[in-house]
């Protein structure tokens, strides 16, 4: 298939800090974070709920504004929604009075409707959905359902697809799945990705890299390569080495109060 | 009506004596759907004349269901129930075709600029309580007692629960489909057009729905008063002569073409919105 980004810019993140400022208070949800990400990179962002890590993820996508620091892509500033990224939510967003072919056309415009019909058919096979066009999403399963929710987001052929844990609403079968689907789809279309999870799994299957954040004000905690050759093995012991690692960076205050008590 | 069609269109390629039951079966779920759709009605008709039949019920104060039945019967086959019925009939198509009409464009306008709901709030507040009922006077001064008062009160009554429920549907536009289309940089005529208006779609339907419901109810308020045809006036001519069998028809009359118009509005709504699952009951 060629139907891969011309070209994939370098994403510069930095330093970067966001304060939400809230009726009951100012809220202070990212702290200088500074991230570069080259082009074509699949990058996990892993952090507890409320680490701000979906912040960030919005103030890449263009959808949160008001921060300090910056956001580049390639050498143009990032200054809001735009369509070389694409997003991916938790839920799948579909409009439901659309068929499976209307929404993933739904961000197509200015293009004759046979360049449209092509480019909607080649993104509904690149997610194996190719014969779903006329189903409506209330027939899909929820992994259908974000399938197509990915197939939107790809086919204005971005640069960059941010993914907001698009699979935290899904079963545990259909979840790996779904990651070997994106790994495969990342592999045809070269674009960058940028994964927000709070699975650690999830993070180091996908990821090159995997950034850990730390919560209020979030902060990148440590940046770690996975040097892991794919398809990766989830019970490997080199997997399960660099799991324990990131488990410790949460769970170390947490669980220093047992190792008292033992 | 469901039953019926899933009788028609079950069972595929039949195989077993099992199989070849099964339409029957089906048919037999519709039949008793239907029965148990009709129970309550058809209750307290038996009632009614049972009361009559006791000697319990003055015929004068309420006249027996059979004796309504033949007046109903009477008054069809002499062509004077129905020209009634089309004569208002005829005045709330044009009243709800106004409403709906003005409603719409108006819902839409207000729901889609912040503006103009504030420029035309309190004002739409101060009028919507007024019972379009409490227009006839000024409406008969205006356009005397002919069709243009009648389908003034209708378009009227017809029209707040038009506009109110269109700019409600509108203003309940999911804001994730806000942020989706802002994503996608979504022009603003297609985000009208393929998210905010299917999605204020149901509401606009249940608008329509009671707003043709007022407007049944308002041309019988209007005949009531000043008319010399409509099934309104015949329950009032029917009244000054105190033919209380003929009052029933009209009243009975009224509440069937109710029944019937929001039937086909309900199944115009279905055509219309298919990709809606909701809860309808146990």
């Amino acid at each position: 298939m060629t139907i891969a980004a011309a070209r994939t810019d370098d994403l510069r993140i930095g330093p970067l800090s966001k304060t939400f400022s809230l009726p009951t208070g100012s809220v202070h949800a990212l702290d200088s974070i500074r991230l570069d990400i080259p082009g074509g990179r699949f990058i996990s962002i892993v952090g507890a709920s409320g680490c701000g890590k979906s912040t960030l993820l919005r103030i890449i996508a263009g959808l949160e504004t008001g921060y300090d620091g910056h956001v580049t892509l390639g050498d143009k500033p990032i200054t809001g929604p735009g369509l070389d990224r694409g997003v991916v939510f938790q839920e799948h967003r579909l409009l439901p009075w659309l068929t499976v072919e209307a929404n993933i056309a739904f961000g197509l415009k200015n293009l004759p409707p046979d360049e449209i019909a092509r480019r909607v058919a080649e993104h509904l096979e690149l997610v194996g959905l190719a014969g779903f066009a006329k189903a409506y999403p209330h027939q899909l399963s929820g992994g259908m359902a974000q399938r197509v929710a990915i197939a939107r987001a790809l086919v204005n052929q971005p640069q960059v697809l941010l993914l907001d844990e698009p699979f935290g609403a899904l079963d545990a079968m259909t979840k790996i799945q779904m990651q070997q689907e994106v790994l495969r789809i990342w592999e045809v279309e070269k674009t960058t990705m940028i994964l927000v999870t709070h699975d650690i799994d999830e993070a180091i299957f996908l990821g090159d890299e995997v950034v850990v954040m730390s919560s209020r004000p979030g902060t990148v905690k440590m940046v770690l390569p996975v040097e892991l050759s794919r398809p990766r093995d989830r019970s490997s012991i080199d997997f399960i080495a660099l799991r324990k690692r990131i488990h410790r960076e949460f769970f170390t205050e947490a669980e220093l109060p047992f190792a008292y008590e033992i | 009506m469901s039953g019926l069609v899933a009788a028609v269109s079950g069972p595929g390629p039949v195989t077993g004596w099992r199989e070849r039951l099964r339409p029957l079966r089906s048919l037999a779920a519709a039949a008793r759907r239907g029965a148990f759709y009709l129970a309550l009605p058809a209750a307290l008709i038996i009632l009614w004349q049972g009361l009559f039949e006791l000697g319990l019920i003055r015929p004068i104060l309420l006249p027996p269901p059979s004796t309504v039945a033949r007046t109903f019967w009477t008054l069809t086959a002499s062509g004077e129930l129905p020209l009634h019925i089309a004569v208002s009939l005829l005045r709330v198509l044009e009243g709800f075709a106004i409403a709906a009409a003005l409603g719409l464009i108006l819902g839409i306008g207000i729901g889609l600029s912040r503006s103009l709901d504030q420029a035309t709030d309190l004002t739409i507040q101060l009028i919507k309580p007024i019972p379009p009922i409490a227009w006839i006077p000024l409406a008969i001064l205006w356009f005397g007692i002919g069709e243009a008062g009648k389908v003034y009160i209708i378009a009227l009554g017809a029209f707040f629960p038009v506009l109110v429920n269109t700019i409600d549907g509108i203003r309940q536009t999911d804001h994730r489909y806000v942020e989706l289309a802002r994503i996608l940089e979504v022009t603003r005529s297609r985000f009208i057009a393929q998210v905010v208006l299917p999605g204020a779609l149901p509401s606009i339907m249940t608008g329509l729905r009671v707003g043709l419901m007022v407007a049944w109810i308002c041309v019988v308020a209007a005949e009531l008063i000043a008319a010399s045809r409509g099934v309104g006036y015949l329950i009032m001519d029917a009244r000054q002569l105190s033919q209380t069998d003929q009052v029933l028809v009209g009243m009975i009359t009224i509440g069937a073409m109710g029944k019937l118009l929001d039937v086909l509005l309900k199944a115009a709504e279905h055509r219309l919105i298919t990709w809606k699952t909701t809860y309808s009951g146990n």
